[in-house]
């Protein structure tokens, strides 16, 4: 604990807190000092708590046991709106904004400014205008919801949050949806607020922005607040021991591996691959890229720029409009899901809530999934195979809790990716050509060591991977060579050992671009 | 492991419970209304279906037909498909039955004629299914309004050809059948005499185990459910979902065909017109207070049929419409209590919108 100003009283003390969900202790003792006009980072592993804390500060839980004070003031329990009347504001990980409205009127919207029986949307406009002054955030007020990039709707959310009067804003990893310019762009809307006097919460695993930004940390372990320390002198390999327990790798150490020049076909080649997508007609636009074996091909990009329909139209999931997809030398254009699984093509879809899992199957029946066919007994599932694969890949794999019976839904995020990865990655064979979609988001730092430990190890054995992910470090980590997706295309490809950040980012916002650079 | 099974048993069971009881809290208010006692009422209730043989085997012969009507809504749901065609499906099914048993030359020993009987009328309520699986598949047609849209077609269709075709003058109905009589309960114990059970429930039953078999045990109905929990990861698991689509629509129609069979050759042994009336909508009843399980199931639709028969046994102090407002607030209350019924409701909403 700090032992400074005592006069001062923090802007946000919980002590002794605890919450649980039915019988999972979701948090057991968690204790966090915030000091007023600070940026306090509460980091941790997934399913550590961190959400589940901020939830209670926010009003939308009631805590079991403990203390909560704002401003000195005891507010334990207290509701949503007691807490934005408090000044106590969130910005959460899914945007919760309408489409169809301006930014404005997103902005006023439960807090609308009226004059007589009407909208007031020029004050409304006005009052964005000038809170975007003060804070550095810009967007315009007046452009509509549907139009703007990510980067531009969270900066919505937190005028939103602002406009509400909030002097502590907790921010739920913010950066998840961002580019690298993006991301240096809220940093700087972050310290004006700090300037201006408020406190800032911010959530994240990503340990070098907790660096970049923060004050103060507090990491949080299996529920409980275990380790506050000051950011000052504090390294990344400092905050994940303390989030794991033990010593870990980090994804900094690189070994991107080396193209062996094959005299076979090559594991995966497009060819002007154009895909429609859901709102857009060449969502994916004539694109062409190769993937030898014994390489991780990653593709960098702001996301939504055509990363997506690239992944389902090479998975079997979105047809393709034109083009071609050859594996192993075979076309496999036209063939659906389960023919590619069965001719070696392994997929971690990009949500796993969505694709990966069907999470209330158990465990053991997630574990087939995409494989069922193979355990298909005379007039049933052979049931005595399927928990024989459970049980030895939920220890090669140590998914806990290791009881394969346990729905899907009731595990952690970290585990319920390794249950994706152990299906795609820890069959007899290894896969001709893996497709690994943000193959370690919202996932913890233990979890996320060993899931690019296995990705090497495939790799090594002569897979070709094609790994898209958001997290630009961890492209960097693992690929062989780097791709830049920008509009539905490749905009350049550059090998692993020669891309950093700065160069990506250029070519990932479209500032770079061919001939220009 | 102890807990979470017991945490599943109180999940699966409580929300039906609810609505029973619910719906006895309400149906006691009706009852008083009526200025009679509601232990009276149900007294005489649990007399008339459950405390002698004609009322138990009424009450069975109600009850499976709505096994199957249930089955045909329990399996679709099952892959997220609601299912609103049981009415014609069972339809259907009586009628194919009814006229493969006319075209049949008389002779042909009972058990082959009524297998041939049952395999018809799983084809005539399968077609109907068929219909709405193939159009979903094809071309993302919402089932829940082709089902209702084909009730009408199907009906009038029905009736038109036994009107203008194959009717007994002054009847609504085919001829009589010559042969695959199912032996009624009658035919073993006097008792019995004058209720329509027979042994079609024997062969439902059976079903119901088997449809159980199909959606826990099989790689069909492990797929299957998938594509009713989360399509978007069944999809990504290499099942294509309007072959899943199709075939549970096609199942569910042809277990509703198959309650032709109860009317057609074991009760009744003809065809005619409404002789299912309003047991394909029951079904729907029946398959969520049965919350989808095969076993829960057969549980509501004895309970159904237990409240069906008893109305007319309490007829003579109450209504007994006063039974069908009970069904009405049953259904009611399961769609309050039990969470899938909000789950489908929205989901349907959404196709239509």
């Amino acid at each position: 604990m700090t032992t400074t100003a005592t006069t001062d009283t923090p802007a946000l003390a919980l002590t002794g807190i605890a919450k649980a969900f039915g019988p999972v202790q979701a948090i057991r003792d968690a204790s966090l000092t915030v000091a007023r006009g600070e940026i306090h980072a509460l980091v941790g592993e997934n399913g550590a708590g961190k959400s589940t804390l901020m939830r209670i500060i926010a009003g939308m839980f009631t805590p079991d046991a403990g203390q909560a004070l704002v401003d000195g003031r005891d507010v334990t329990g207290w509701d949503t709106n007691a807490a934005i009347a408090a000044g106590v504001g969130m910005v959460h990980q899914h945007f919760m904004l309408v489409p169809t409205l301006t930014v404005a009127e997103n902005v006023m919207l439960g807090r609308e400014l009226t004059k007589g029986w009407q909208l007031d949307r020029a004050a409304a406009e006005a009052a964005v205008r000038a809170l975007c002054q003060t804070t550095g955030l810009v967007v315009d007020p007046t452009r509509t919801v549907a139009d703007l990039s990510v980067g531009e709707a969270q900066r919505v959310e937190i005028l939103k949050v602002l406009f509400r009067g909030a002097k502590l804003l907790i921010l739920d990893e913010p950066t998840a949806v961002l580019s690298p310019p993006e991301v240096l762009e809220l940093w700087r809307v972050l310290r004006t607020l700090r300037a201006n006097g408020d406190t800032v919460v911010l959530i994240t695993h990503k340990l070098d922005e907790v660096i970049d930004i923060s004050d103060t940390i507090t990491v949080m372990r299996a529920g409980r607040t275990v380790g506050r320390m000051a950011t000052a002198g504090t390294t990344p390999s400092d905050i994940a021991r303390a989030m794991v327990g033990r010593d870990v790798t980090l994804a900094q150490r690189v070994d991107t591996g080396v193209i062996v020049p094959a005299n076979s076909a090559p594991r995966l080649e497009v060819r002007d691959l154009t895909v429609r997508g859901t709102s857009r007609a060449r969502a994916v636009d004539q694109l062409s890229f190769t993937v030898e074996a014994g390489e991780i091909f990653g593709i960098a990009g702001v996301e939504g720029n055509g990363q997506t329909e690239l992944i389902e139209a090479l998975a079997g999931l979105r047809p393709a409009d034109s083009g071609s997809i050859r594996m192993d030398g075979h076309d496999i254009t036209h063939d659906g899901v389960a023919e590619r699984t069965a001719q070696g093509l392994a997929h971690v879809p990009e949500d796993r809530h969505l694709r990966g899992l069907v999470l209330d199957y158990s465990i053991a029946d997630n574990l087939i999934l995409g494989r069922q066919q193979q355990y298909a007994g005379r007039l049933s599932i052979d049931a005595e195979r399927v928990s024989a694969n459970c049980v030895a890949q939920v220890q090669a794999f140590d998914i806990r809790p290791p009881n394969g019976d346990l729905p899907s839904r009731a595990l952690s995020g970290g585990n319920q990716q390794k249950i994706v990865i152990a299906r795609e990655l820890g069959g007899e064979r290894w896969p001709s050509v893996i497709l690994a979609a943000q193959p370690t988001r919202g996932v913890d730092v233990g979890a996320i060591e060993f899931i690019h430990a296995r990705l090497r190890a495939a790799r090594d054995s002569g897979a070709g991977i094609v790994l898209v992910s958001a997290d630009l470090t961890e492209v960097l980590a693992l690929s062989t060579r780097v791709a830049v997706m920008y509009g539905g295309r490749i905009v350049t490809v550059i090998p692993g050992d020669e891309a950093t950040p700065e160069v990506l980012g250029g070519w990932m916002t479209g500032a770079t671009r061919e001939g220009a650079a | 492991m102890s807990t979470t099974q017991r945490f599943s048993w109180e999940e699966s069971l409580l929300p039906p419970a609810m609505a029973l009881a619910i719906a006895m809290v309400v149906g006691d208010l009706l009852i008083l209304a009526f200025g009679a006692s509601p232990g009276h009422i149900f007294g005489m209730l649990l007399e008339g279906t459950w405390g002698n043989a004609y009322g138990i085997g009424q009450t069975l012969y109600k009850a499976t037909t709505l096994t199957c009507t249930g089955l045909a809504v329990a399996i679709p749901l099952r892959a997220g498909l609601f299912n609103i065609g049981a009415e014609s499906q069972l339809a259907a099914g009586g009628f194919a039955t009814a006229l493969a048993m006319l075209a049949l030359p008389a002779g042909v020993p009972w058990p082959l004629a009524a297998l041939i009987g049952v395999v018809a009328a799983a084809l005539g309520g399968g077609l109907v299914g068929a219909i709405p699986g193939a159009l979903r598949a094809k071309f993302g047609a919402s089932e829940v309004i082709v089902t209702i849209m084909l009730n009408f077609v199907v009906l009038a269709f029905l009736n038109w050809v036994v009107a203008a075709k194959i009717h007994v003058p002054e009847s609504l109905h085919t001829p009589e059948i010559a042969s695959g009589m199912v032996p009624r309960f009658a035919d073993f114990s006097a008792t019995f005499r004058g209720s329509a059970a027979n042994l079609s429930i024997v062969l439902v039953l059976g079903l119901a185990a088997a449809a159980w078999w199909y959606l826990f045990r099989t790689t069909a109905g492990y797929e299957l459910r998938a594509v009713g929990l989360q399509p978007a990861a069944a999809e990504n698991g290499g099942v294509r979902l309007g072959r899943t689509w199709f075939r549970a629509l096609t199942l569910g129609g042809a277990l509703a065909g198959i309650g032709g069979v109860n009317y057609v050759l074991g009760y009744k042994h003809y065809y005619e017109e409404g002789f299912g009336t309003g047991s394909g909508y029951l079904g729907i009843a029946v398959a969520l207070v049965g919350r989808n399980h095969p076993a829960g199931v057969v549980l509501a639709a004895l309970l159904f049929a237990t409240l069906s028969q008893g109305g007319l046994a309490v007829n003579a102090v109450v209504p007994k419409q006063l039974m069908e407002v009970l069904q009405a607030v049953v259904i009611l209350a399961v769609a309050i209590c039990v969470p899938e019924v909000r789950r489908v409701l929205r989901n349907s909403a959404k196709a239509v919108a």
